[in-house]
């Protein structure tokens, strides 16, 4: 097929037209975040509260919370980074298992076998007066575990 | 049955208006039932009882996160014959899956795509597209757990797509996850966009069949022409009432599936998306997401539009699997393409771990780019066994590639329809 120069013209043109009209409709069907009081963070309770070596689950917050050994605190959101299952919790390893294509995850949420292939995000937590307040809006993507992503008391 | 004594007569406004969508008289090879089996016909025919039973539906549907499950019991258990129409509408869309699928099938076995049929072969492509996106996007609907899951699922898959994978995905759902800005764009899409655009395609669709002088039929010296009314058209109607009446037999005793509200905190063991993308979900399965979610489809959807378009030396329009060798082919490679896509599966899901031997290699290599390879590398060296072999050209092999994809894509989806149970693991 022969280019010529009114062909080209008339294809870039279309081009950026297909672009432009696809930038109006997404602003345009976007949608105006109705849910409110989204700006809370999620109070877990008393840091102290927590025994060490044990997971606990908060579905309406939607993550699991870890608190390990050595006291350091992880949350980790409950939805598998496959393709966004809810993930269980997995009492003999201690991680945790997707129903939905059978990834596994270890107890730092990493990935222990496939199809998953980034660990499970997490959830940034602050610690304010004793209290544990977790920032459920927006999850942390990861490509490994380390220590730098627990908080301390 | 012949007539041809009709020309007296001036046809009245029904007959003049079957005339605008057929010719006065046609080939008498193009009525016969295995030419075409009817199947795009079925397909108009599905359009119009879905478009129907869709409209009553709306008098009782709320598409909200709140009402959307009860307005569906409520159409169960309160409203006369509400689940007779929902089984209809239900069933209808199932059926209109497997028809349109069918009649691609046929249409490209018969070799009707090419030259000034090409352009219609991308239409209906188009057409399939939608036919695919208006079941998935009916089937939130309900808002049951079925449908909450299957639908997350899948519109994840989208975020794969590199760049814009994300911006697109949150187009789809409206928000992050599937919640009630979803079901308002599902029930947007499914009760308006799609069945307009749906309509448009299909004017369109039937005006360049006219156009290209009917359905595709072999090279023939003689030609016998007959009268479409009655000829062709007695035939339509008995197809049709055929499809009606088993569609109201079964509506009257199978019931569309209604699972229990949607709960986005539980995922159901094991969740499945519709299943008719269970292919699609049985290759994520197997491999990384870039290939499963991003190339392999890509690269298929190019092949199936590009069809028309490749250079062939040999054209045979209207003659089933263009010639004896193109026949055997089809039949060799699609029977070849199954046993060898489930054995491979079963060996992937059995013995081969590449995840885990290979587990400091990037994940694209260990899990997408070799097992890929176990897959291609057999099938390329099958189509040069054919190359050289038998001679076969590239029609014929062109042919193959397709069997091979349909048949490998209906393995995949019997095996994750049938197999596979509880965690996703194969039941044997
Ligand atoms: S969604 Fe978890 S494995 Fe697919």
């Amino acid at each position: 097929m022969k280019l010529n120069r009114r062909k080209f013209i008339k294809r870039t043109l279309i081009a950026l037209a297909t672009v432009e009209a696809f930038f109006l409709l997404r602003g345009s069907v976007n949608k105006v975040d109705t849910s409110s009081g989204t700006t809370e963070l999620f109070n877990a309770g008393k840091a102290t509260a927590f025994d060490k070596n044990k997971l606990y689950p908060f579905l309406t917050g939607q993550f699991f919370l870890k608190r390990f050994e050595d006291g350091g605190f992880l949350a980790m959101s409950f939805k598998c980074t496959h393709l966004g299952c809810v993930v269980n919790t997995n009492s003999k390893t201690g991680g945790f298992n997707c129903p939905c294509h059978a990834s596994q995850f270890n107890k730092f949420g990493e990935v222990l076998s496939a199809p998953a292939t980034r660990p499970l995000d997490y959830f940034p937590i602050t610690i304010e007066k004793g209290e544990l307040l977790i920032d459920t809006r927006k999850p942390i993507r990861r490509s490994s575990f380390n220590k730098s992503q627990l908080t301390y008391l | 049955m012949t007539n041809t004594n009709q020309e007296d007569k001036t046809p009245s406004s029904i007959e003049k208006f079957i005339l605008h969508l057929h010719p006065a008289k046609i080939d008498s090879r193009a009525i016969k039932i295995n030419r075409t089996f009817g199947l795009g016909g079925v397909c108009a025919l599905l359009f119009i009882i879905l478009c129907l039973t869709g409209l009553l539906l709306r008098f009782s549907y709320i598409p909200t996160v709140e009402h959307a499950y009860d307005s569906i019991l409520g159409l169960k258990n309160n409203t006369v014959f509400g689940q007779f129409i929902r089984n209809l509408h239900h069933l209808s869309a199932k059926l209109m899956i497997v028809a349109s699928f069918l009649h691609l099938v046929r249409v490209y076995y018969t070799q009707s795509i090419f030259l000034k049929r090409g352009e219609n072969w991308i239409y209906g492509l188009l057409m399939m597209f939608l036919v695919l996106a208006s079941s998935f996007t009916g089937y939130l609907l309900p808002w049951d757990q079925l449908a909450y899951w299957a639908v997350t699922v899948i519109t994840q898959i989208i975020e794969y797509i590199p760049f814009i994978g994300h911006s697109l995905a949150y187009v789809v759902r409206g928000s992050e996850t599937v919640d009630g800005n979803t079901l308002l764009n599902f029930y947007t899409l499914h009760t308006g966009i799609i069945p307009l655009l749906f309509i448009f395609l299909m004017c369109m669709h039937f005006w360049l069949v006219r156009k290209a002088g009917g359905i595709a039929l072999p090279q023939q010296e003689e030609q016998q022409k007959v009268d479409v009314i009655p000829n062709l058209v007695s035939k339509e109607i008995m197809l049709a009432c055929i499809v009606i009446a088993g569609l109201f037999l079964t509506a009257a005793f199978y019931d569309a599936p209604l699972l229990d509200q949607a709960n986005p905190l539980k995922s159901p063991n094991p969740s499945k998306a519709p299943w008719y993308f269970l292919g699609a979900q049985e290759l994520l399965l197997h491999l990384h997401p870039f290939f499963s979610a991003v190339i392999i489809p890509f690269a298929t959807a190019l092949f199936f539009f590009g069809l028309p378009y490749y250079k062939y030396n040999n054209l045979n329009i209207g003659v089933w699997f263009n010639s004896p060798l193109g026949k055997k082919i089809t039949i060799q490679s699609s029977i070849i393409a199954f046993v060898f896509t489930f054995a491979l599966i079963y060996l992937f899901e059995h013995f081969f771990h590449f995840d885990l031997w290979l587990s400091n290699w990037p994940g694209v290599i260990s899990t997408g780019l070799i097992p890929f390879l176990f897959y291609a590398v057999p099938v390329a060296a099958y189509l040069l066994f054919w190359n050289k072999k038998h001679q076969a050209n590239r029609t014929e092999l062109i042919m193959a590639c397709t069997s091979i994809i349909l048949s490998s894509y209906i393995c995949m989806l019997l095996i994750s329809l049938l197999l596979r149970g509880e965690g996703m693991l194969m039941i044997f």
